[in-house]
């Protein structure tokens, strides 16, 4: 039980904040940022204190002003929510002081659609209709994240084929979604050949999800159980004019990219994002790989065997918006490697578990059986029952950390479902990186990240 | 029970969680809340998510809040990443963070009122009209 006395009065804000002042306004003032360059090395030379401050284990309003300057050289730009390099509706308050930013808000909700609210309506089995169209570059990582959940609640292990199924699926998603983040990062940045190659490449992958699983976007596809149908026939046709095409596409990339001085000069040490930083505000993925800490739950924490599949990490070290493009590309690299394999080892069976209460029967059979009909009768109209407790299951989607927290109540639908979202969580980390660095350097950042709004706001 | 579950009070929640921080969980990963209106008392329960990249392990907190009193330490001095997270909380549950540094609605419009994720607030309690759509009554 709670007593009242820990509830903070108004004094006792405005007395931290006299505190905060008290223990902070010595050494070194307030120009606290690390964004620019050499911060790594400004790491080892500076203070205790400056490194505290730094690494974000001291929390540090950003939001001081420098008594020195007038008030007349600040100017306070909105940018966004309608704004094409803002990746969606991100709404950016930005102080500028002269050309250099140094204040960022990142305000958000301008897509909030209330998805968690609208999944303790909806029954497990019409879940991933709802949590595909959060992260919408990458569906089917969030298909995969509810039914991994849902599995977890109720016990159940999906067949071997399944499994690989998924797994070819979501790399091949890992690899259009990484497709979309170059080609936006580079169409910010000016490099709009980059933009018209990253589409035209993802458009293949597009064309076989389109295949298998009847949309381009918003599949539906990975359900709870297994997937919604098996893969369509001539499928390595396909998977084989993938791996033949995209390497080749990406050396194209790298040829007009990776030693182009203008590219070069427009990335590299802009934006730094230390590890310390990364972990500070819980930024995953490639972000926290490029600044130079090898995590991927692909491989620490895996799942849908994984593990069983060959494949390096990537890891950069330099933490700038270069290494964060590059690593993109590196993974795109190791995803087409998973996906080879996928396709090799490709066991025979059943794409679903073959438990009639969890899984519809085949459509051939409602004509036949009267045990059939009536399960898919059941599971169309109520779904099933998931035992009570709760789960927490994480994967690596192309942002980051996914993760899903469903609460279960016995009944049919969840009692509470909740996404973490990858973009939402990096998004944090935005003012980080912007915060004294030029203007023009601050949709380079925004790319670097890489976020979907559809993930920020749910 | 589950060693990656850890249940605990109000009180020791803020040192629970900088224990866990010394111990090497360097990351919060998640913060949310789940609404047990007429099910459980007290009525709000937070779950935090923890990870630790060196020990690679998960450390799930779970604390409960009074609905009469809604408040419960900010952990943003901690984990800064606990920012977003808790004005998502306070935006759709109304849970107050004390000393959170900037605690304001972040999804949901600055004026709007009501908790959105409460369970006692049913959706579709706002009648929408669309443009040019026969009026309903």
């Amino acid at each position: 039980m709670k007593s009242k006395d820990t509830r903070k009065t108004g004094f006792d804000k405005f007395k931290n904040i006299l505190d905060f002042w008290a223990t902070n306004s010595e050494e070194g003032g307030w120009n606290i940022s690390s964004t620019d360059e050499g911060s790594q090395k400004m790491l080892e030379e500076e203070s205790d204190k400056q490194v505290k401050i730094q690494t974000g284990s001291d929390v540090v309003d950003d939001f001081i002003i420098d008594e020195d300057t007038s008030d007349d050289e600040r100017m306070i730009v909105n940018m966004g929510p309608q704004h094409p390099s803002t990746h969606g509706v991100l709404r950016l308050q930005a102080e500028l002081e002269g050309e250099v930013v140094r204040r960022v808000k990142p305000i958000i909700g301008y897509l909030h659609t209330g998805m968690e609210k609208t999944g303790e309506e909806l029954n497990y089995f019409q879940g991933p209709t709802n949590t595909t169209r959060m992260d919408y570059l990458s569906p089917l990582f969030n298909e995969l994240v509810f039914s991994l959940t849902t599995e977890k609640l109720i016990g159940i292990e999906v067949p071997e084929r399944a499994k690989t199924i998924r797994v070819l699926m979501t790399e091949l998603n890992r690899i259009s979604s990484h497709l979309v983040a170059l080609a936006t990062g580079g169409m910010d940045i000016g490099a709009l050949s980059m933009m018209i190659f990253g589409f035209r490449e993802r458009e293949l992958i597009l064309n076989f999800f389109e295949k298998t699983t009847g949309l381009r976007m918003n599949h539906n596809y990975i359900r709870p159980g297994g997937v919604a149908a098996d893969l369509p026939d001539g499928w390595q046709k396909d998977i084989k004019e993938i791996l033949k095409v995209i390497p080749e596409k990406l050396q194209d990339y790298d040829d007009m990219l990776l030693d182009n001085p203008i590219w070069k000069g427009r990335l590299k040490n802009v934006g730094i994002l230390t590890t310390e930083e990364c972990f500070a505000y819980g930024v995953t993925g490639p972000s926290l790989r490029a600044s130079g800490y090898e995590w991927d739950l692909r491989k620490s924490q895996p799942y849908s065997d994984i593990e069983n599949y060959d494949f390096e990490i990537p890891v950069l070290n330099e933490g700038d918006v270069f290494a964060r493009w590059r690593v993109k590309v590196l993974e795109i690299f190791e995803s087409l490697k998973i996906v080879e394999q996928a396709m090799e080892k490709m066991p025979k069976g059943p794409y679903k578990v073959q438990d009639k209460k969890i899984t519809p029967p085949p459509r051939k059979r409602l004509d036949e059986s009267m045990e059939a009909l009536i399960h898919h009768f059941k599971i169309y109209t109520e779904g099933f029952k998931v035992p009570e407790g709760d789960a927490y299951v994480a994967i690596e989607s192309p942002r980051g950390e996914l993760g899903c927290y469903i609460v279960s109540d016995g009944s049919s639908k969840p009692y509470r479902m909740h996404v973490r979202g990858p973009s939402f969580c990096n998004l944090q980390a935005l003012p980080v990186i912007m915060t004294d660095s030029p203007i023009a350097d601050a949709v380079a950042a925004i790319a670097s990240l890489d976020p979907v709004i559809g993930d920020v706001d749910r | 029970m589950n060693p990656e579950i850890v249940e605990t009070n109000l009180d020791d929640y803020k040192k629970l969680v900088e224990s866990l921080k010394s111990d090497g969980f360097e990351m919060m990963v998640d913060l949310t809340v789940v609404d047990w209106f007429r099910k459980k008392e007290p009525r709000f329960e937070i779950i935090v998510q923890l990870l630790s990249t060196i020990h690679n392990a998960r450390k799930t907190i779970k604390v409960f809040v009074n609905d009469e009193d809604l408040t419960i330490p900010s952990i943003t001095q901690i984990y800064p990443s606990a920012n977003f997270y808790e004005r998502e909380a306070y935006d759709m549950f109304g849970i107050i963070f004390a000393d959170h540094p900037d605690l304001t609605r972040i999804l949901m419009p600055d004026d709007w009122q009501g908790y959105p994720l409460r369970k006692n607030y049913g959706s579709g309690r706002i009648p929408v009209q669309f443009k040019n759509a026969p009026k309903v009554d």
